[in-house]
């Protein structure tokens, strides 16, 4: 396998113009005779679908809820990014692309970075035309706010439900497509495999999650915009469909996995109540411009926030990054307050939590305020936790919320097996090792409106002959035998009648991924973590119960099939966290740290995207390092001092 | 505490449904109703009898999956609340709850307390949008939107698609639901141009789906989770008027 990255050369600014006329067009009469797959309808998915459709392209789209409205890039809250400058505070495309790459640690790539800058602006106005109800000032313009690891407004939003509107945004220009026949939508539907035949992608096989039969579907090209896999976790702030099949799937096929170790913790989630926890809330990070975060400066002090004075008091992010405070990055904020935790100084029932305090910003612009920008979240946790963040600091702690690991893609978004595209979470590209806050829904509609359906023209111009018969292909070997392999899994799956529900695995591969692949990750714990993933990958496959049968809706069968890929996965991710041996965004090793604590990256050695190739069930994978240069923004040491 | 449940059992649309009692133990009023249920189905998993199907993925009450009527009301007792946010801390110890399906002609079943909301989206596709092309879009800004019409349509555009509107009127009407897309976009000078085709053909394909008609009770808005008001039933029942005259109109 060999990665071409396929940069384009000349200066950063002009690259992604000059790449886009350089690209080959199809006319519009011939656009109809090229199909794409479009898996996943998140903002991804939907906005490349929708997109992909007006061009005059045939579409399918698939997702496994029972309509695209409910992917999970609905969840997310706080905003999305774009260099407009609006509010005049020194904010460009240049600053907007030294953020990002800064933000990722410098692990991501240049090129791709700027484009990302570039096409933000963009989607704004896209939004705004399909009616995206974004938040306004009173003179009528768009609003903004800051967000963590920025020192300009440049975050548009909506409410506490930024990305909501945007995936509704998203979800109508393919529901326009849908009723002008130009895309045909499959809900319900799971992605088991991708078919690769002599080199290329031809189809995938999908099982109709109502009826239980597995379907193949053929097409010129397959767009995996399938998310990410921090439910590996089992715990995090994901919705539970999440899941890592698809992408690790096609991983089995020959699509290369990059970065897989690098996981984004979030700062701000509300922290697990006991046993029973099915999933962590997140609480927004907007929060964190009006919320100040600390811990009692005495470990084991437990009494009432109100009952502390000021003088007692730690706010540890203002306290060690006074020029960004409360709003420094993710992962810094994270393992902040890890840190104060583990110092026996955490808050709550069980000593997994952290301040952020309102009272301060209530005192300075009234409760009428903060309930305006804040109303809907500050409710949410009322709900859940019973307790009123008007009257008492909320309390929260980290979960894992982000994966910037992914399929690795060239700048095409083009993945190791010509005629796989991957985009939004799936793939890789844009954030390093670190994700900034409201810059996700910013890469998955960029790749999905302005990127993917450029490139993929560009891919379709070039092929010839009898790689153009699609339909013909349908009916080959490669078709029948990838179904019969999925069927026999399943089979397989429903034949091992154990003794323990996936959910059990689940819940205890997730833990132990936490305590030594999460946060913070040392030698010893990885390797230990390898071997006893494996063994209890051995019980799942002699003891897992799955009830009921394969051919018709069955909740657990699908839950059993999604865990079986997480423990594959996750032994993909430690060995990819156990071979770098530095600490650089969120991927934080103990034995790499200056005297303070912070991350010590290692730029010598390190500089480099890992992305690994499958060899088979039992064979160690094998790594191929895409070396990464930084022309633009000078490699430094990243402080937030 | 300890909980009897009624809960609703159909392996298909084809069989015939009833409601099996269950006993459920050392539940914490800190989980979720969903993770109660989850509860329920290790239980049912571990003596060997098929879990129960439901829907539901975000857990935040964004997604608009999940869906039970929990005694006789759309996502439980709570106002302005989705079944996955409503926690066990708001029942008692003892304490008998009925779990059923979204009940609507429009709705069929599919499973124990799964339901086919399939009819929305082919709501949606029949005129919830804007026709905007992917490029070509002028500057965010071009068009200033006072920041009370703006809000007004965030309002209605907050309708996470759940169907409780539906399960809740006694008429099965999906009103709510098909104005609160009308009144997002009314709301917005970008959704002027297909305004009124739009109300006709979405009001259309309402009435294509089976959904019944509404006679003014307001269930919908009390069972509503983002709390979407009536008033946007109102306005779309104005500018259908409107339509059918314009559209009279414009065909003499």
């Amino acid at each position: 396998m060999e990665l071409k990255s396929n940069i384009p050369s000349g200066p950063i600014e002009q690259k992604w113009e000059r790449h886009r006329f350089e690209m080959k067009l199809i006319n519009p009469a011939n656009k109809r005779k090229f199909r794409a797959l479009v898996v996943g309808s998140g903002l991804a998915g939907a906005s490349a679908a929708a997109t992909l459709a007006e061009l005059g392209y045939q579409v399918s789209c698939f997702c496994f809820h029972d309509s695209p409205r409910r992917a999970h890039s609905i969840a997310a809250q706080g905003g999305i990014n774009a260099a407009k400058n609006y509010r005049n505070d020194g904010d460009s495309v240049h600053r907007l692309f030294y953020d990002t790459v800064k933000g990722g640690d410098f692990r991501a790539r240049e090129a791709n970075v700027h484009r990302l800058a570039e096409v933000s602006v963009s989607i704004i106005d896209q939004c705004v035309a399909q009616g995206v109800p974004f938040a306004r000032e009173y003179g009528g313009y768009l609003d903004n706010r800051s967000f963590g690891g920025a020192q300009v407004s440049r975050t548009f939003y909506a409410r506490g439900q930024t990305g909501q509107q945007l995936l509704l945004g998203a979800y109508s220009a393919l529901s326009r497509q849908i009723g002008l026949g130009n895309v045909k939508m499959f809900t319900h539907r799971e992605m088991l495999d991708l078919i690769v035949e002599d080199g290329r992608t031809r189809g995938i096989v999908v099982r109709n999650l109502l009826d239980g039969k597995l379907e193949t579907y053929s097409g010129h090209a397959v767009v995996m915009a399938t998310g990410g896999y921090s439910n590996v976790f089992f715990l995090s702030t994901n919705a539970k469909g999440c899941n890592v099949t698809a992408t690790y799937r096609a991983h089995k096929k020959g699509a290369a996995f990059a970065n897989p170790c690098y996981t984004q913790i979030h700062p701000t989630s509300i922290p697990a109540a006991g046993e029973h926890q099915a999933k962590l809330t997140l609480m927004s990070e907007s929060l964190r411009n009006d919320g100040r975060v600390w811990v009692p400066k005495n470990p084991g002090d437990k009494r009432h926030a109100e009952a502390i004075p000021d003088s007692e008091r730690d706010y540890f992010l203002e306290r060690k990054y006074p020029s960004f405070g409360n709003l420094a990055p993710r992962d810094i904020s994270s393992r902040s307050a890890k840190e104060v935790c583990d110092e026996g100084r955490g808050v709550g029932p069980t000593g997994k939590g952290v301040f952020l305090d309102f009272r301060d910003s209530i005192r300075r612009v009234g409760p009428e305020k903060i309930k305006e920008r804040y109303g809907n979240l500050f409710q949410m946790y009322d709900r859940i936790t019973g307790e009123d963040p008007y009257q008492v600091p909320m309390r929260i702690y980290p979960a894992p919320h982000y994966t910037m690991g992914g399929l690795w893609v060239d700048y095409n978004l083009m993945s190791s097996i010509p005629g796989l595209f991957v985009i939004g979470e799936a793939n890789f590209s844009d954030h390093g090792a670190n994700r900034l806050g409201a810059s996700a829904l910013m890469q998955g509609l960029a790749d999905g409106y302005f990127i993917l359906p450029y490139t993929i023209g560009n891919y379709f111009a070039e092929l010839k002959g009898a790689d153009l018969e699609a339909d013909a292909r349908a009916s080959s070997t490669a078709f029948s035998s990838a179904r019969t392999e999925s069927e026999n899994y399943i089979k397989k799956l429903l034949a091992t009648k154990g003794k323990r529900t996936p959910d059990s695995f689940h819940r205890e591969l997730g833990l132990m991924m936490w305590d030594n692949c999460g946060m913070a990750r040392n030698a010893s714990g990885l390797k230990q973590t390898l071997t006893k993933i494996a063994a209890l990958r051995d019980e799942f496959y002699r003891n897992v119960n799955v009830l009921g049968g394969g051919e018709e809706l069955n909740q657990s069968l699908v839950k059993a099939g999604r865990v079986a890929d997480f423990f594959d996965f996750a032994e993909l991710m430690c060995t990819d966290a156990l071979h770098r041996e530095e600490s650089c965004g969120g991927h934080f090793r103990e034995e790499h740290q200056t005297e303070d604590g912070e991350a010590k990256r290692d730029d010598e050695q390190f500089c480099y995207v890992g992305a690994w190739e499958y060899r088979g069930a039992g064979n160690a994978p094998l790594l191929h390092k895409e070396n990464l240069t930084f022309e633009n923004v000078k490699l430094s040491v990243r402080s937030y001092k | 505490m300890n909980l009897t449940l009624h809960v609703w059992r159909q392996q298909n649309a084809n069989n015939s449904g009833k409601l099996v009692t269950y006993r459920v133990t050392d539940i914490s009023p800190d989980m979720s109703f969903i993770e109660m249920m989850n509860a329920l189905n290790q239980q049912l998993a571990d003596s060997g009898e098929e879990p129960v199907a439901f829907d539901c993925d975000c857990l935040e009450g964004v997604c608009g999956t999940c869906a039970m009527m929990i005694n006789g009301v759309a996502h439980g007792p709570e106002g302005a609340t989705t079944t996955c946010q409503l926690h066990m801390r708001k029942f008692q110890d003892g304490d008998q709850i009925y779990i059923e399906p979204w009940r609507a002609k429009a709705f069929p079943i599919i499973k124990d307390l799964m339901v086919d909301r399939s009819a929305f989206d082919r709501i949606i596709q029949a005129g919830g949008f804007v026709s905007v092309n992917t490029g070509g879009a002028p500057d965010g800004n071009a068009i200033p939107i006072s920041k009370y019409e703006a809000d007004l349509a965030m309002d209605a555009a907050q309708c996470i698609g759940c169907g409780a509107c539906v399960a809740s009127c006694k008429n099965g009407a999906a009103m709510l639901f098909t104005a609160a897309k009308i009144g997002h976009l009314a709301h917005l000078p970008q959704g002027q141009v297909e305004r009124y085709e739009r109300v006709v053909k979405m009001v259309e394909q309402m009435d294509k789906e089976g959904f019944g008609h509404c006679t003014n009770q307001n269930e919908c808005e009390a069972a509503c989770p983002k709390e979407i008001s009536v008033k946007f039933i109102a306005e779309m029942n104005r500018d259908f008027i409107k339509a059918k005259a314009c559209l009279k109109a414009q065909n003499s």
